[in-house]
């Protein structure tokens, strides 16, 4: 609890300058951002980054349509949770899903896991002089971060991109210096194509990185990137867009290559649900998903609720806020560089939020 | 002091209405006294406290890896095992690269300041040292992201390894990404300027005015004045000051987490990235779910706790020896 408390003064602290850059960049999320008060909300929640500027455009657009006041905090995934787990929120938000162990914690009792949008990793390089984007595979990707393949002009490189003039220099590995939700799903995309990075680093929020730098927040990795010349690492899509770098075309499982885009992960996400079994609690992994436009590092990234709210009129609102999230909210996805869910998913997310209204006590 | 004074008050022959109000002013001293006494109590309680709080936090990480938690560096949150090797490195080599490069500069500014400055120009000089001491150190950390790390990594970096050839000297390896150990140094060494420089200043404007004159008398030149008549006597205050810096480098998270390129490995070279104890644990506490990871962060807070400790009790040694020496060759 007590870890909880600190982490919660440490991020908080670490907010102020998250907000002010993901402000500038995502255009809208100041706006909804000041105006709100933890004091006035009738709601409250807390959790991942990565989808802060969504969750703040649906806030503000929320609250403009039906007054009701939701506060919700980027304190990072796994504040998210521990904030859930001792009920001081409303809801969480993750970019993974709660461990099975996580979710004995939870005072609340069960909880959902309620998919709210689709999130697009990049692989973004800088190596000037290129025309065209660089064509690379999974286990290419993972033998780089291996430290495996060190030099731009590899022969495994240069056989994927056939004419394209490889340059003979390194390869500068950039990587997340903090725990991240980016993190987990690229490192659980390298599980997913290579034996050798399962076995090895694995999968995680936070792990030991074979080469590389590590830099704080998507868009120091991406500056990075930018300033540094033969650099190599990962970010969410928005900040490839925003910082003006380019990106990998990645080979998916069906042998394509497809460039990272909304319609690519909600295809990911569209051919990894029909495989679900109808009572799925939708903690699943959406990577290297079947299906020939699917973009490979895709994401699910979840709002948690307790599936039995002690408040029945809070349960009402944020019932139908989620509605109104996985409907309306949908369309300020793409603008924002996020992959609206796919429609085969909402009419049984929707069931669910329903559910969540119909809680009466514990 | 008061306990000296207050009988040889009493012994006097006094009128009593001054006896009467010594009688007030006794008790209210004795507020006064317990008061304050309270105050400075609560400094030292705090530290043991804090101190207690981290130990203990830290203390499951420390019991299940023992002393190899400060002498390996794995640090792998997946599989659950951490060393915190190069970060207990990277904290004292950062900060004693700081103090190599900040220490000759802050002491040339302060003997110009108070020996050779015309007072036009001493004012001005000093205010936009001292002005260092007050800019924010993410302020500090974004400058170094966005100029620093790019002019040593375009300019610093391959004139070392192309132009003087230094590239495969032990201390120079490695591919050039920019962020690393050096440019953490150099950061810091900006930050803690202004610190020492101060301090130096200061002390050497105490140093009496005798000595000085002594020295010319002798023949000295300003030169030889300044080197064997002012810094002498100045030089346990100077260390202060050093030491001051270096209490400051130690402790820095915002500025070096943003230049030291934020790695795991213990390497020699000043040109890899790096990892400062301060900058791992702002780095990962936020995202720390797991019991032993945030165990191990709290025995890495202990860690610097220590480390600190262990430097000031030096500084203090330094500063006890050097004002002894002086005292014994004056």
């Amino acid at each position: 609890m007590r870890g909880a408390q600190l982490a919660v003064v440490t991020a908080a602290s670490l907010a102020v300058l998250a907000c002010s850059s993901g402000a500038d960049k995502k255009g809208d999320s100041a706006r909804s951002g000041g105006g709100l008060t933890a004091g006035g909300a009738d709601l409250t929640g807390a959790g991942a980054t990565f989808p802060y500027p969504l969750y703040s455009r649906w806030v503000s657009e929320y609250a403009a349509s039906t007054g009701v006041k939701i506060n919700y905090q980027q304190i990072g995934s796994g504040g998210g949770i521990k904030q859930l787990q001792e009920e001081t929120v409303d809801f969480g938000a993750s970019d993974a899903p709660m461990s099975d162990s996580e979710m004995v914690k939870a005072k609340g009792g069960p909880v959902f896991h309620i998919p709210s949008v689709v999130g697009v990793v990049a692989i973004a390089y800088n190596l000037p002089g290129l025309t065209q984007p660089l064509k690379l595979s999974g286990p290419i990707v993972a033998d780089i971060f291996l430290g495996r393949i060190t030099k731009w002009n590899d022969s495994r490189i240069a056989a994927l991109n056939a004419g394209v003039a490889l340059p003979n220099s390194d390869i500068l590995v950039v990587h997340r210096s903090e725990g991240s939700g980016t993190t987990y799903v690229f490192s659980d995309y390298l599980s997913a194509v290579s034996p050798a990075w399962k076995s090895g680093p694995g999968k995680g929020k936070e792990l030991q990185w074979p080469v590389g730098l590590g830099e704080r927040g998507n868009d120091g990795v991406a500056g990075q990137i930018k300033q540094t010349p033969g650099a190599m690492g990962y970010v969410e899509m928005a900040f490839v867009k925003q910082n003006r770098l380019t990106a990998a075309l990645l080979q998916n499982a069906a042998g394509q290559f497809v460039m990272p885009s909304d319609e690519g992960a909600t295809a990911a996400a569209d051919a990894a649900i029909a495989k679900l079994p109808a009572n799925t609690d939708y903690r699943i992994s959406i990577v290297n998903s079947a299906g020939a436009t699917a973009y490979p590092i895709s994401s699910l990234t979840y709002l948690l609720v307790y599936q039995h709210m002690s408040d029945a009129g809070k349960a009402k609102k944020l019932s139908a806020f989620i509605k109104w999230a996985l409907t309306k909210g949908q369309q300020f996805a793409s603008p924002l560089d996020y992959a609206p869910l796919p429609s085969s998913m909402v009419p049984k997310l929707l069931a669910r939020a329903d559910s969540v209204a119909s809680g009466t006590g514990r | 002091m008061s306990e000296d004074v207050a009988p040889l008050v009493a012994s006097r022959p006094t009128p009593a209405f001054v006896e009467a109000q010594i009688e007030g002013a006794s008790y209210g001293d004795r507020v006064y006294r317990w008061a304050t006494t309270g105050f400075a109590l609560v400094i030292p309680i705090l530290l043991v406290l804090i101190a207690w709080e981290v130990f203990r936090a830290g203390w499951p990480a420390l019991k299940t890896f023992g002393p190899a938690f400060f002498t390996s560096s794995a640090w792998d949150p997946v599989n659950g095992k951490f060393g915190a090797a190069p970060a207990v490195y990277g904290t004292i080599v950062s900060s004693i690269l700081a103090l190599i490069i900040a220490t000759p500069l802050a002491v040339g500014v302060a003997i110009f300041l108070s020996e050779f400055a015309p007072n036009w120009i001493r004012q001005p000089i000093a205010f936009f040292v001292d002005l260092l001491a007050a800019i924010p150190s993410v302020v500090y950390g974004l400058w170094g992201v966005l100029v620093m790390v790019p002019f040593i990594r375009e300019h610093v970096m391959p004139f070392v390894k192309d132009t003087l050839h230094l590239g495969d000297f032990p201390l120079f390896t490695g591919a050039a990404y920019g962020p690393s150990m050096f440019a953490a140094g150099c950061i810091l060494a900006i930050m803690i300027l202004p610190y020492i420089s101060a301090v130096t200043r200061e002390v050497l404007r105490a140093v009496p005015r005798s000595q000085r004159e002594a020295a010319l008398a002798l023949g000295a030149t300003r030169w030889e004045m300044i080197w064997d008549a002012v810094l002498p006597y100045a030089r346990s205050g100077i260390v202060g000051g050093v030491i001051l810096g270096l209490g400051r480098a130690l402790g820095e998270t915002m500025a070096v987490t943003m230049v030291i390129g934020n790695r795991h490995e213990l390497s020699a070279s000043l040109f890899q990235p790096g990892y400062t104890m301060a900058s791992l644990i702002a780095n990962e506490f936020a995202e720390a779910t797991n019991d032993l990871h945030v165990s191990s962060l709290m025995a890495v807070g202990a860690g610097l706790f220590v480390v600190t400790v262990i430097v000031n009790v030096i500084a203090r040694w330094l500063v006890w020896r050097t004002a002894r020496a002086a005292g014994s060759a004056a």
